[in-house]
């Protein structure tokens, strides 16, 4: 059963749905840009911007703060059920979600001022040179998430936990080469490791895009994703049956 | 056909959830307001129960159209719909309270067991023994309440000695979760107890002439939470050994007691299914507009 767009007839509840949904969109465009600053503060070696990003987390958190208390008091008070029911419970799970990019940001932010420390020489730039390609995929992800989620768009969704596959794929070759370079020379070790705490955290927020596209499906159609692959496996299978007897 | 077919067909209908019972097609997705067919499982294994093309007229007016559903043994299985749907209207079809409505006509099949309850030959007072009765208001007797409980056995001729009657009555009562609360007082008159308490009382008189089915129209209406929640965990202790069908206006009511949830609209059975996939996923928009508060 699709999610209903109808008004409820308590207007009230149509409102803190509304300013729920508002809340949570406006905390995934503040990650969103949070991620975007983290990298090009990487890149660009701009450790003012790096702080910033730091400091400003705790507005991430506030937020979601914020959210985990009006689903706590809609579900209260409105005893929501069916699709506002599912509305509820894959809102605050992308909140989780958005929290812990959020987290993501942070830890590359650390991570460069950990690589420009001004004691050490700075890197290669070899060894920076995957993390843009994979920063680029996973804030793409983020985007496209956030988009499936304002549209409810199931299949967009369902394209989002398949593209997770190419950022693992492109993390685990980007490891293979900083394993390669340390193995190379013992000197890239120091800014390696912390290289590999950046794109590690990047391959994690396309963990948590893959996330909020399963809460996605599941507020729109009431299945979770394995239940749905199932389901599509079957119907697969079945044609195949049909075509082979 | 293979035994992988049959899984995969076995998986896909039941996450389909269709049913193909006689009587009624039922579709997966339905989103427009004209449909009424049934959607969801219509069938249990075990029946205890079992309505097909249930129609009920009062007078000109149809108000109940082409239902059909199982009632499953021991299992308890709410009705919710709007006012006027035709939830209690079927549910006194299910031990002929209608009989007593001069304009009701009620055509259509309605099976206990394998007996057809609207046969010539059934005894409509033995069938009211066997299906019992708990309505909105309390109504006890204007009687002890020794005697409230006493009055079926005796009239049913089901005990023989006083011996067996007091044995009787303290069972229903103790099944009713009331015996403590009377104990002492088994001779004071049944309206003398509160709402919640007269209620369990006329839950102890329907159990006590050994029924089959109790069938409670809004049992908790007319009560405050602390006795609403007693008389809920009673639904679920009488489970054991009774089937139970209850109406309710309580959508909450209905998520907690139940394990199966029907949902009417306007004398037509629009879905049946189980109880926590009608109030997390329910597949038709009527039912999904009813619980979710869009009643247009």
């Amino acid at each position: 059963m699709a999610i209903s767009q109808d008004a409820h007839t308590v207007k009230q509840f149509d409102l803190q749905l509304a300013n729920l949904r508002n809340l949570v969109l406006e905390m995934g465009g503040l990650t969103e840009d949070q991620l975007k600053r983290a990298v090009a503060a990487l890149v660009q070696e701009d450790m003012i911007a790096a702080r910033e990003v730091i400091s400003r987390d705790r507005l991430v958190n506030g937020m979601q703060a914020k959210a985990d208390e009006d689903c706590v008091s809609i579900i209260a008070l409105r005893q929501p059920l069916g699709g506002d029911l599912r509305m509820i419970m894959s809102l605050a799970n992308t909140v989780t979600d958005l929290e812990r990019i959020g987290d993501g940001a942070k830890k590359i932010c650390r991570m460069a001022v950990q690589i420009y420390d001004g004691v050490s020489s700075p890197p290669s730039s070899k060894l920076l040179r995957d993390v843009t390609p994979i920063a680029d995929l996973a804030a793409e992800m983020l985007h496209d998430s956030l988009d499936a989620l304002a549209r409810l768009d199931v299949d967009k969704a369902l394209t989002i936990i398949h593209n997770d596959d190419e950022l693992d794929q492109e993390f685990q070759s980007a490891l293979r080469r900083l394993i390669t370079y340390m193995m190379e020379d013992q000197r890239t070790i120091g800014h390696a490791i912390n290289v590999v705490f950046v794109i590690k955290a990047l391959e994690r927020v396309g963990d948590h895009c893959k996330n909020i596209a399963e809460h996605i499906v599941y507020l729109v159609e009431g299945k979770n994703v394995q239940q749905r692959r199932n389901l599509d496996m079957s119907l697969a299978m079945l044609m195949q049956e049909k075509q082979e007897t | 056909m293979s035994t992988t077919t049959i899984e995969i067909k076995t998986a896909l209908d039941d996450t389909l959830n269709s049913d193909t019972d006689a009587g009624k097609r039922s579709s997966v997705e339905v989103t427009d307001y004209e449909n009424r067919q049934t959607v969801g499982k219509i069938t249990v294994d075990h029946p205890k129960m079992v309505c097909r093309n249930v129609n009920v007229y009062y007078g000109a007016k149809h108000a109940l159209k082409e239902v059909g559903i199982d009632i499953g043994t021991n299992e308890v299985i709410a009705f919710i719909g709007p006012s006027g749907c035709g939830k209690s209207t079927f549910l006194r079809c299910l031990n002929r309270m209608n009989d007593t409505i001069v304009a009701c006509r009620v055509a259509g099949q309605i099976k206990l067991d394998a007996d057809d309850i609207y046969d010539k030959s059934i005894d409509v007072v033995q069938l009211r023994a066997r299906i019992g009765m708990v309505f909105q208001k309390p109504n006890p007797f204007p009687k002890s309440i020794y005697e409230n409980v006493a009055y079926g056995p005796r009239i049913h001729g089901m005990v023989n000695t006083k011996a067996e009657l007091d044995e009787l009555v303290r069972a229903s009562l103790e099944r009713a979760g009331l015996l403590k609360e009377v104990d002492k007082r088994m001779n004071d008159p049944g309206t003398s107890l509160s709402g919640g308490q007269q209620q369990r009382l006329c839950i102890a008189r329907a159990v006590a002439v050994n029924p089959e089915v109790i069938l409670m129209d809004e049992p908790c209406s007319a009560l405050d939470p602390i006795a609403t929640a007693k008389i809920e965990e009673l639904i679920d202790e009488l489970r054991e050994n009774y089937t139970i069908v209850i109406v309710t206006h309580s959508m909450q009511q209905a998520a907690r007691v139940s394990q199966r949830t029907a949902y009417f609209h306007l004398g037509d059975l629009i879905e049946v299914g189980e109880t926590d996939q009608i109030f997390t996923n329910p597949k038709h928009k009527l039912t999904e507009d009813y619980i979710t508060g869009r009643f247009g």
